[in-house]
């Protein structure tokens, strides 16, 4: 298996650390319905085909990387960094440099 | 059917081995059933059989996609053993044990199951505490368990890398006598017929494409490639692919597949008589009887419905069993293969009612399955014909996760893959 990470280009999968399932979006701290939370924290969609997940670059960049895979043929089709694509729903704003 | 014996096996013999029975029918599936298993591998068999047996109930069917035993029955690494810790494991796998140690005879059917010990090796005086803790409480409940130091596992274990440049020098072992092995495909070929003598069908090539729900919601039948059948129970023990089928019935349930390989190396004249785990990563090793020796650790890590590994597990696996067992370093790998594991959310099985009236679940097994075989059938049988779990599986439930009652060993959370 390879993933090519944004940063490093294409890498053996051995360099990376998987951390599960990506599908789901963590509720909102102030959110407190229990199903909400019960489903977060204890059901995955474990589909049979294409699989979106963390895996974490721990031997190149140490980026957080959302990667997008077969889990029959193990095929990955995509990968972005994960703070590109990851949302949550209380994040505060990050003020970046040279921003206005 | 032939009953197994002395007798018959000599008498068959003196006349060429010819006239033995088939040891099972292959019958058509019914229009209806009382209760219908869907999974024809070790769990689903041994739930046929204890419901034909215990329960009386035998216009019973079991359905299986392949062939009997084909699936995570036929790819594991075939250690049998209750060292279980936590309330709701501990007796339920000693239960286990117990239908273990006279299997071969209530069967008829040799399953030759070996009580060759388990050792549990520690590497420093933590680890030993931690196992101190752990077979105390089985100790407790009545089930045997002993700690070696060092020198009494010299004694036992001679092979073991002893020497001043040990990796992790052994500090001492945990031992349950009464563990061991057994062969993986008699379990369920005497299952089987031992189902089938009591009236069970078992229809293979037969897959399970969805189920037949009545007005309320209930299921009252499953649809599959060989036709509708009708049934007013269905029990589902397919684990690897336990959430798929569940899917069918729109459960959404708190397990993901995962990959776990296994191992054998070419055979070797004896040379491990017991199973030994090593303290320092994760590694298991046994020996069958053909020589070959049998050994296993980690998952992947990964979600994955591939029936096969990566090389960076088996990277991580061999040093591994080369420090604990430095003349492995000479044998050469005869064979790898993987199979697919329903890892739960706290590492420990389902068997229970489901949400969904008809349907009952076994499922769930992590990769603790194989020595779960007869307990796993013995109580999945109980909690169909009675609606209700028995003591032994009371807390193996789908719903302990929403009740804040995870079973977890190993303290991992809710990560599949960490435990």
């Amino acid at each position: 298996m390879r993933i090519t990470c944004p940063c490093c280009g294409e890498r053996d999968y051995g360099e990376f650390a998987i951390y599960g399932d990506a599908s789901r979006q963590r509720p909102h701290m102030d959110d407190t319905d229990f199903e909400t939370w019960y489903n977060y924290v204890y059901t995955r969609p474990n589909p049979k085909g294409r699989h979106l997940e963390f895996w974490h670059h721990v031997q190149g960049c140490r980026q957080w990387l959302v990667v997008e895979r077969d889990t029959v043929t193990h095929e990955v089709y995509g990968v972005a960094l994960a703070r590109d694509v990851v949302t949550l729903p209380d994040a505060p704003k990050a003020k970046r440099k040279g921003a206005k | 059917m032939t009953h197994y014996s002395w007798f018959s096996v000599f008498s068959k013999a003196l006349s060429g081995n010819k006239g033995w029975d088939r040891a099972w029918r292959d019958p058509e599936p019914k229009a209806a059933y009382d209760v219908i298993i869907v999974g024809g591998g070790g769990h689903g068999l041994a739930t046929a059989y204890y419901l034909a047996k215990e329960h009386g109930i035998t216009n019973v069917a079991v359905l299986e996609k392949g062939w009997l035993g084909g699936g995570n029955t036929g790819r594991n690494t075939t250690i049998i053993r209750s060292n279980y810790m936590i309330d709701g494991n501990t007796h339920f796998y000693e239960k286990s044990l117990q239908l273990w140690e006279g299997l071969s005879k209530d069967l008829n059917y040799n399953a030759m199951v070996s009580h060759r010990q388990i050792y549990n090796l520690f590497h420093s005086p933590s680890q030993k505490e931690a196992f101190a803790k752990r077979y105390n409480i089985m100790r407790s409940c009545g089930i045997d368990g002993e700690i070696l130091d060092r020198n009494e596992v010299m004694k036992e274990l001679p092979y073991l890398d002893y020497s001043p440049n040990a990796r992790f020098p052994v500090y001492g072992a945990a031992k349950q006598p009464r563990a061991g092995t057994a062969r993986h495909d008699a379990v369920a070929w005497g299952y089987a017929r031992g189902a089938d003598m009591r009236g069970v069908d078992l229809i293979q090539n037969c897959e399970v494409t969805g189920f037949q729900r009545d007005a309320s919601g209930a299921v009252v039948g499953v649809e599959t490639t060989r036709g509708a059948i009708k049934a007013k129970k269905v029990g589902i023990a397919v684990a690897g692919h336990t959430t798929q089928v569940a899917e069918m019935a729109g459960l959404s349930l708190p397990i993901e597949s995962h990959l776990l390989q296994a191992f054998v190396s070419e055979p070797y004249k004896p040379l491990i008589d017991t199973v030994i785990t090593f303290g320092a990563g994760h590694f298991y090793i046994s020996q069958s009887d053909k020589g070959g020796l049998v050994f296993g650790g980690d998952l992947d890590g990964y979600n994955s419905f591939a029936q096969r590994g990566n090389f960076h597990l088996i990277d991580h696996l061999l040093p591994e069993g080369k420090a604990m067992i430095p003349c492995l370093s000479r044998l050469r790998f005869q064979r790898t293969w993987g199979g697919i594991m329903d890892m739960t959310m706290d590492g420990s099985p389902i068997i229970c009612k489901s949400p969904v009236e008809g349907l009952y679940i076994n499922g769930g097994w992590c990769y603790g399955g194989f020595k779960a075989t007869p307990g796993s059938g013995w109580c999945f049988a109980h909690t169909i014909a009675n609606d209700r779990p028995h003591e032994f599986n009371a807390k193996l439930t789908l719903d302990r996760f929403r009740r804040g009652y995870a079973i977890d060993e190993k303290g991992a959370g809710p990560m599949p893959g960490w435990h």
